[in-house]
């Protein structure tokens, strides 16, 4: 298998377009619900834009980790979303890594963000990088096990191939062992990416931020690649989610069915954002040691769903 | 050409004994007994390594020659050595990782200079590489436990080294009793294989479990489990194990947590895939089931802990769980019929088990220099340390990344292989022992989480940030050879991490010999850029694709930089204070704060007890002086140890009656017992 070139520059390229435009729809979809008027969606590509322009202040206590850690995590984002199908069956970079690499290099740039929450000896930062690696460990087995269920499901760890699978004939909408594997998934999504009942992308009330946390000491490019490489880790995340469970539209060769894979990828993204909205506005945010409650719960949705694989075979 | 590693293997065992007889020839002069004694053991383990991969690549591993090293005088010991896959693999393990650290020595040992004796330490630092190595190549079950008790003795003389410490003497003791209960599982074991085979030789014991009836099969497993699972550390045979690494030099610290602990991990390998032959099905379950435990409770005992030597014990009962994981499942596979899928949870073992050697040993000899230079193990009394000791910081950052599993490293191609062989084990069987693979698999990803959340910990609060103490303020960087040792193992993570392909290479004789199938043919795609999981479609990973593919991104946010930040200007300034006067160390995120979610979440097995005392002068919010405490102890220690040594303290006060000191009854005693053992023969 030859690496295509022109699909590695294509994905790269979406990530980096569409992150900032998912975040900013999701906190446009929140203000409507909540009657406010809100910022345009684009203002997150605004934000940034600015970040990339301002001074850095980095702290004297700060040392090359606290430095090294942006880099990480926004180029281990973008790795992981090549491993995953967007626009088609085929993703970019499938033959270095499947499903297993992905979480894998999620988990790499968590580890250095955490490293750089801790880095400025600020305790709001390690507060933060204390909660967010406890919530990643607790959601990590739930994670793993759907992921596994599809994977026995497909035979393979590979997502092109998992997306296939649920592509072929055997595949029907709402197969238990889908409908409770989706379940599981979009409660360790919501988790993940720092989303309401767990953590409140919006606050910076000291005491109650996770992610926002660990990036207080973080200015200009910094905080800019920080905040692109968030966004892009959330979009990864959705795409698996969309494209693993409802390939409706993929493009199964390039590049002919490309602009309608594109248009049902594009509609997916905006029904899945609309759930996070909804999830968001009619949730409160659970208390710290609540979050175990419903991890755990994900973690029995994904047991149930590999146990029907048994039942219903 | 054939005769070489053969050659080669007798001259690194000459040059242990030689080591050890020099280092005591010179007793008087420390220095001399020091540089002789650990330039010896590193060039006897470099040419061990060399012996080792010679062996393996030529495929004088599969020849099975047997060498009598010593004449022997009684029957059935012989003291010959045989260079089998197996045993030259973990040679390789033995002789990488004590090169490793007869370097790191060379430079760590100089603060004993004048205080202690350093010909004593390096005779007995040689005389367990040696024994080690003899453990890994004996031929004979006598032999064997010869070398396992030297080995055993050298390792309890060089844990209490520092016996003016009742930590370690205690420690020593205790490292001491466990060890010889296992001993006394594997004397029982073997006898049983001999009842079998009528030897002692391994040779005679391949493939004699298919000889021996279903009891004392079922029972030699059980005794070498649990004799090995001492040595090994696995839950709950692991107690001796968070108390005598810690309280050991660090340089021996590394080489128990590295390698002694991983001589249980080939004996198991040794009696369950060599001596037992076909398996049943539970033997299998068993181990994984053992592993997972190990592997969850290890990481989690892991967390709690705020000294750094301690933490990094308990990661070792982890990842032996993780080994175990792999090795269980290959028993399931071969159970089943599956000598590929076995081959590939073999390796999936194995290669953990290279990993842990190396990456604990790194963190370890990094840990010790670490100590050395703040005099705690306290990780509360740490931090700041990235900018006072830049090497060993580097080297400890990389092998955290290793350990917690994280891509590009080692510990995630290990980890990657053990997860394909617990998803391809899902369909090998019907029957709903299968469930136990995605479990495992989901409690593997639960133990690299918590894994990854304890070096963020570890790492942060130890290198990161602000000085919490004066010794930490005025720490040194590790002087020329400690830091020579942590490159070079460094560099094996790296190496191990980037091509795993071309290492599988070196396991071929190893898989072939035991699980009967050849991985490397299967794992290797593209010229063995991309490692695959043994079957066509089940997946692949390119750790060094994906690193190659990272740099090629890179030029994405140094790009953005040009562009839109060229003329911003970066600015030193103090971290963000809530505009108090300024931080100070005792402001800054503790070890305990950190793990504080954890405890809490897992509060039904810490049981934490907390006790706060608070003095204040109008209102308990505004307290004068304040007192904190907060212990979390081992439930093993307190269900199981704790009555057992009430137990074994009442029964031996009631026996002291009988071994009251006079010959007559003694005599009587053994009177008695010839009587009842004949009559019983009879």
């Amino acid at each position: 298998m030859n690496l295509d070139l022109t699909a590695i520059v294509l994905q790269t390229v979406l990530l980096l377009a569409l992150a900032p435009l998912v975040s900013g729809i999701i906190r446009k979809g929140k203000a409507r619900l909540q009657n406010r008027r809100g910022p345009p969606v684009w203002q997150p590509y605004l934000d940034l834009r600015k970040f990339f322009g301002k001074d850095m202040v980095i702290s004297e206590h700060a040392s090359w980790v606290f430095s090294f850690a942006p880099y990480v995590v926004f180029i281990s984002a973008l790795l992981a979303g090549l491993l995953v199908p967007m626009l088609t069956v085929q993703a970019p970079l499938s033959m270095f890594g499947g499903v297993l690499a992905l979480v894998g290099l999620l988990a790499l740039g968590r580890f250095f963000l955490a490293l750089g929450g801790l880095d400025p000896a600020s305790t709001f930062g390690g507060m933060g990088s204390s909660r967010e690696m406890t919530i990643a460990a607790i959601a990590e087995p739930a994670l793993m096990l759907a992921v596994f269920t599809l994977a026995i499901a497909a035979g393979s760890t590979d997502l092109s191939r998992i997306v296939a699978a649920t592509l072929g004939p055997n595949w029907s909408l709402l197969s238990p062992m889908h409908v409770l594997a989706f379940a599981a998934l979009f409660v360790v999504l919501l988790a993940e990416t720092g989303r309401l009942p767990v953590d409140n992308p919006a606050t910076h009330l000291e005491l109650t931020m996770i992610h926002e946390a660990m990036l207080l000491e973080y200015s200009g490019r910094y905080l800019a690649l920080m905040e692109w490489g968030a966004s892009i880790k959330q979009l990864v995340l959705m795409t698996l989610l969309v494209n693993v469970f409802f390939p409706f539209g993929i493009a199964t060769s390039a590049p002919a069915g490309l602009a309608a894979s594109l248009l049902a990828y594009g509609a997916k993204l905006l029904v899945l954002s609309g759930a996070v909205v909804i999830v968001e506005t009619t949730n409160a945010k659970l208390r710290l040691f609540r979050v175990p409650d419903l991890l755990s719960a994900a973690f029995v949705l994904a047991g149930l769903s590999l146990l029907s694989t048994f039942l219903f075979q | 050409m054939d005769r070489l590693p053969q050659t080669l293997l007798l001259l690194t065992i000459l040059g242990y004994v030689l080591g050890a007889a020099a280092s005591l020839f010179c007793l008087r002069a420390g220095k001399a007994a020091n540089v002789l004694a650990f330039g010896i053991a590193a060039l006897a383990a470099l040419n061990g390594v060399v012996a080792s991969v010679a062996g393996l690549l030529t495929g004088a591993a599969t020849a099975r020659c047997s060498v009598q090293i010593l004449p022997a005088l009684i029957p059935y010991i012989r003291f010959s050595i045989r260079l089998d896959a197996l045993g030259l693999f973990f040679t390789l393990l033995v002789s990488l990782v004590g090169l490793a650290i007869a370097i790191y020595s060379l430079g760590y040992n100089r603060q004993f200079l004048g205080r202690k004796s350093l010909g004593v330490f390096g005779a007995f630092f040689n005389s367990l590489l040696l024994a080690i190595t003899l453990v890994f190549l004996a031929d004979n079950a006598f032999f064997f436990l010869i070398a396992w008790e030297i080995m055993a003795l050298s390792a309890y003389f060089l844990v209490s080294f520092e016996h003016e410490q009742e930590e370690s003497r205690n420690a020593g003791v205790l490292f001491f009793v466990m060890s010889h209960i296992g001993t006394g599982c594997l004397i029982l074991g073997f006898l049983l294989l001999f009842q079998a085979s009528g030897g002692y030789d391994f040779n005679g014991f391949h493939a004699v479990g298919s000889m021996m009836a279903t009891g004392p099969r079922n029972a030699a497993f059980i005794l070498f489990l649990a004799g090995f699972g001492v040595k090994a550390g696995i839950i709950p045979l692991h107690i001796w194990l968070p108390v005598a690494h810690p309280a050991a030099p660090s340089n021996i610290s590394a080489l128990m947590s590295g390698i002694l602990i991983k001589t249980g991990i080939y004996g198991i390998i040794r009696v369950c895939f060599d001596f037992m032959g076909p398996p049943p099905d539970w033997w299998g379950v068993t181990l994984l089931a053992i592993g997972t435990i190990s592997a969850v409770l290890g990481v989690l005992y892991a967390l709690m802990e705020h000294d750094l030597k301690r933490l990094l014990a308990y990661h070792s009962i982890e990842n032996i769980g993780i080994i175990l994981m792999g090795l269980g499942a290959a028993l399931m596979f071969l159970h089943t019929g599956h000598p590929v899928l076995a081959s590939l949870a073999l390796v999936a073992g194995l290669y953990h088990t290279i990993n842990h050697a190396v990456f604990k040993a790194l963190l370890f000899l990094g840990a010790g220099a670490v100590v050395h230079a703040t005099r705690t193990r306290n990780m509360e009394e740490m931090g700041g340390l990235v900018g006072r000791m830049p090497r060993t910081a580097f080297c400890f950052l990389i092998g955290a990344v290793a350990i917690s599993a994280l891509p590009p490293l080692n510990g995630f191609v290990s980890e990657w292989l053990t997860y394909q062989s617990l998803l391809q084990g899902f369909g090998t069987t019907q029957s709903l022992i299968r469930l136990i693979f995605p479990l495992g698999g989901a409690m593997l990803a639960l133990t690299g989480a918590l894994a990854a959340a304890c070096f963020v910990k570890a790492y942060g609060i130890t290198f990161l940030a602000q000085p919490r103490s004066e010794h930490a303020a005025c720490a040194r960087e590790a002087g020329g050879p400690e830091v020579a040792a942590q490159i070079l193992l460094t560099a094996v993570c790296v190496f191990l991490g980037l091509f795993p392909t071309q290492f599988i290479r070196l396991l071929d004789p190893v898989t072939s010999q035991l699980a009967g199938s050849a991985l490397s043919a299967q794992a290797g795609l593209l010229g063995g850029f991309v490692l695959s999981g043994a079957t066509p479609t089940g997946g692949s990973v390119s750790t060094l694709g994906l690193s190659l593919m990272a740099a090629c991104l890179l030029p994405v946010p140094l790009a953005l930089w040009w562009v839109f930040s060229r003329k911003t200007l970066v600015r030193r300034g103090p971290t963000w204070d809530c505009g108090l006067q300024g931080l100070t160390p005792r402001m800054e995120y503790t070890a305990t704060g950190f793990s504080k979610p954890i405890r809490m979440i897992f509060k039904a097995l810490f049981r934490p007890r907390r006790e706060v005392q608070r003095e204040y002068d109008f209102s308990p919010y505004f307290a004068t002086n304040l007192r904190f405490e907060s212990h979390v102890e081992e439930v093993f220690q307190t269900r199981i140890y704790r009555p057992l040594n009430w137990l074994i303290w009442r029964v031996s006060r009631r026996m002291r009656a009988l071994q009251a000191g006079s010959l007559q009854a003694y005599l009587i005693y053994i009177f008695v017992t010839l009587l009842l053992l004949l009559m019983f023969a009879l």
